[in-house]
């Protein structure tokens, strides 16, 4: 393998990466604040479908990302609306908005399987994108890459260095402080889950108009499930989520390539090793019942509600 | 100092404060001054904590005034409450386990802080009160100590006028409890009301200037606790006569019936606390009692002498039998009752009726014969347990979680010593169950180590251990003391070993 082929397959890495670095960072964001939202699939899809039909009605990539995500949004609220208003089972609900999110996407997408699209295009930067090599591997992505990266610093920040994040997950922690100190819980907890939705909705708008521009049915293939994996397995800490989501990408990539290479594997078991390889690998390195405990919100998936305590 | 021309501190006129099934305070009045110390006095379910509450602006007020420094006030939040001036330190403590000190206290400040600022105060107000703490250690690996003083400097930080105490010594070593008077009389000489609530009369009558004594959702009297008598506090609050104990000093002490030997356990939990060297004999016809502050090994004992943790065989014997390595419903064969400290969850199934939480464990005792249950039986257990223990219920059908604590209490209690036990292990016996139902449940322990049961007691309660013990022991960060008869120990000794103090290492005297 030359050097060209490994630098096109760390790019392609960090591409496949992306979807997964978006919605497990919100869904890593709903659950500090002690909700856990199971309808990530549901939310993505219902992204990527929106993103698309509104790219390729009006031509404007940046309104379609922005549609995107406002989708996710909107079926987060959903969620929120059901389990934090109406206390309904977190569990239940997650499941039926991801049942929901892929049936009506398959629905409402029917007119645009055999739709074309100029996806959004890679960055062009003078002088940087033509480096030798660190203009490939750095330079050359989509805006939407870099937003994801951008991401990631900002919820790290956000969780341990402001104070709006202490609240966050003082309320994960234990709501009934948090309510007892004076904090809303209620309403943090909501603005956590429409944050998981936008997140999710990006990660799909991302896919259908970036890493593939165009929409099939089902075509976010069980990332979102995926996202909701990370997120434990790496303990609700950005940092392994960063680590297995790139993994996830990595595995990805690397079995395309075996599939080229022709093989004698069934490509069907090699489709199914990314997501093997990243929970086995995450549940290695998290087996710390320790670590586990000091960052796992304590309240996850309980609902709570002022007059219950 | 002249306070007497300043309006009251706060008043409550006419608070009323209805729940679906209760009312939780009824046409309450309350006065309190500047730099009083004033004692909120009550059994569980007397209404103290809801009207905590509705002070602290958690929950509103159905109807009824408050006036705060002379003026009408309405307090709609915790935060309100703050700014007014009153600060609240909760009986379950509201810190968070997984953060820092620092960050704890900052969440409870309703600015923006800046961390290094604040640990500069904190480090402040601390030595001062003579509070020490850390500002950068996670809460969870404080003591329940260090967190109540957590809870009080968050508070003091605050300045305020007014500092509502919900029942703070339940938790504390008598040495820890001393320093925390100190700290609150010194509080109020600075002009610092402060609201005391408590069920533990000694206490009052040393601290406090007044108490209010509430009672199912009433005021029953207002009372100067330095001039009445325990007993005279007790019957305002629980509005009859307080039974005395009826024990039998000379004791007939038997053979060993559960012993522990040499028990050792590290724990995993980050939480937990590793069990070390464990040495103890539980005689036929004798109450041992365990003291120490919760969090010093209790759940890791309890959980290897229940057999819900087995370990090695020979760590503790029932009846000179190995069984440390038996599970919970193997140790029951050999005639071990267990009574946890949780009793909706581990005791008794919530959900379920009275009479289907007797079968959980009474299923070897004629509950159920070859599989099947025995329904009829069940009834007539269930029924009989009711009756003989007193239990409040509406009956054999009733869920367990529709009872008040001390009912749940009584029936478990109850339902463990009907199926003959010969070795008893009881935890917090009388935690969160009212007066009259505590001193029911210690006599029926008394009476039953008269039947020649052997009885091991685990709580925090140091007048209670002191009451029905033949001999009290001291667990500390996993290590237990020597078992001391009662006659040759004191509540003084007992609170240093408490505290971590060891005096002799834990050889057992009369062991096997």
């Amino acid at each position: 393998m030359d050097t060209n082929t490994l630098i096109l397959m760390l790019v392609a890495t960090v591409a496949a990466a992306i979807p997964l670095i978006f919605a497990a960072l919100g869904e890593l964001v709903v659950e500090k604040s002690g909700v856990l939202n199971l309808g990530v699939e549901g939310m993505m899809i219902v992204g990527a479908l929106f993103a698309f039909i509104v790219a390729a009605e009006t031509g404007q990539l940046w309104l379609a990302t922005l549609v995107g995500a406002l989708a996710g949004a909107t079926m987060a609220l959903i969620f929120g609306f059901i389990t934090l208003s109406l206390m309904a089972n977190q569990v239940a609900t997650g499941l039926a908005l991801t049942i929901f999110g892929v049936g009506l996407s398959a629905f409402i997408g029917q007119g645009y399987t055999s739709v074309a699209l100029d996806g959004i295009k890679n960055l062009d930067i003078p002088v940087l994108s033509s480096l030798p090599v660190v203009g490939k591997l750095l330079f050359s992505y989509n805006i939407l890459v870099y937003l994801a990266f951008a991401a990631f610093i900002a919820v790290t920040w956000f969780l341990y260095k402001t104070r709006a994040g202490l609240i966050l997950r003082a309320v994960g922690e234990s709501p009934s402080s948090a309510h007892a100190l004076g904090y809303r819980v209620i309403r943090i907890r909501y603005l956590a889950v429409l944050f998981g939705g936008a997140m999710a909705g990006l990660a799909g708008a991302y896919l259908s108009l970036a890493y593939t521009p165009l929409w099939a049915e089902g075509m976010t293939a069980g990332r979102g499930w995926i996202a909701l994996a990370l997120v434990v397995f790496a303990t609700w800490r950005p940092g392994r989520v960063l680590i297995g989501a790139l993994l996830f990408g990595g595995v990805t990539i690397a079995q395309f390539h075996v599939q080229g290479l022709g093989v004698e594997i069934p490509s069907q078991f090699l489709s199914m090793l990314p997501y093997l390889a990243t929970i086995i690998v995450l549940v290695l390195i998290s087996r710390d019942a320790g670590v586990i405990r000091l960052n796992a919100p304590a309240s996850l998936g309980q609902p709570w509600h002022n007059e219950l305590h | 100092m002249s306070l007497k021309d300043a309006p009251p501190r706060l008043e409550l006129s006419g608070i009323t404060k209805r729940y679906p099934s209760v009312i939780a305070n009824q046409d309450i009045d309350l006065l309190v001054q500047p730099g009083e110390i004033h004692a909120l006095l009550g059994e569980n379910g007397a209404g103290k904590s809801t009207l905590m509450k509705i002070v602290y602006g958690v929950v509103k007020p159905d109807t009824g005034s408050i006036f705060w420094n002379g003026q009408a006030v309405q307090i709609r939040s915790p935060a309100q409450a703050r700014t007014l001036g009153i600060g609240m330190v909760f009986q379950h403590f509201s810190l968070f386990d997984t953060l820092t000190v620092a960050q704890n206290i900052a969440l409870a400040l309703d600015q923006k802080q800046d961390m290094q600022a604040l640990s500069a105060r904190i480090s402040e107000v601390s030595t001062r009160y003579g509070l020490p703490l850390e500002p950068d250690r996670l809460v969870h690996l404080l003591s329940v100590g260090e967190r109540q003083r957590v809870e009080i400097v968050r508070c003091l930080l605050q300045e305020p006028q007014l500092l509502i105490m919900d029942e703070p010594t339940s938790v504390l070593t008598p040495q820890a409890v001393r320093k925390l008077f100190e700290t609150l009389r010194r509080l109020a000489a600075e002009g610092c009301s402060i609201l005391y609530i408590s069920h533990k009369l000694d206490e009052i009558r040393e601290l406090c200037d007044t108490a209010t004594v509430l009672r199912g959702g009433k005021v029953t009297g207002t009372a100067n606790p330095k001039i009445e008598s325990s007993k005279s506090l007790a019957e305002l609050m629980i509005g009859k006569e307080l039974p005395a104990y009826n024990r039998t000093q000379q004791r007939q002490v038997g053979e060993p019936r559960l012993v522990i030997n040499d028990l050792s356990r590290a724990t995993d939990d980050p939480f937990g606390t590793s069990l070390e060297h464990i040495q103890l004999t539980v005689h036929a016809g004798e109450i041992i009692g365990i003291a120490g502050v919760s969090g010093n090994g209790q759940q890791e004992l309890l959980y290897a002498l229940s057999g819900e943790k087995p370990g090695i065989s020979t760590e503790v014997l029932i009846k000179g039998q190995a069984a440390g390595g038996l599970d919970a419903a193997g140790r029951r064969d050999l005639g071990l009752r267990f009574v946890p400290e949780e009793r909706l969850g581990r005791g008794a199934v919530p959900e379920m009726s009275l009479e289907l939480n007797a079968l959980l464990t009474g299923y070897a005792n004629g509950l159920s014969k070859s599989g099947f249950t025995q329904y009829a039986k069940i009834r007539e257990f269930s029924k009989a347990c009711i009756e003989r223990f007193n239990v409040k219920a509406a009956g054999p059908e009733a869920a367990a979680k529709s009872l008040s604590g001390g009912n749940v209490q009584k029936y478990i209690v109850g339902r463990e010593l009907m199926l003959n036990p010969e070795v008893l292990v009881i935890a917090q016996p009388t935690w969160g169950v009212d007066v009259g139902a505590a001193s029911f449940i210690r006599q029926t322990l008394l009476d039953l180590s008269n039947t020649g049961v052997a009885v091991l007691v685990i709580s925090e309660e140091l007048d209670e251990l002191f009451e029905i013990c033949d001999r009290i022991a001291v667990i500390a960060a996993g290590q237990l003391s020597t078992a001391k008869p009662v006659a040759e120990t004191s509540i003084e000794e007992i609170g240093l070993l408490m505290g971590g103090m060891r005096t002799s290492p834990a050889t057992e005297q009369r062991a096997i």
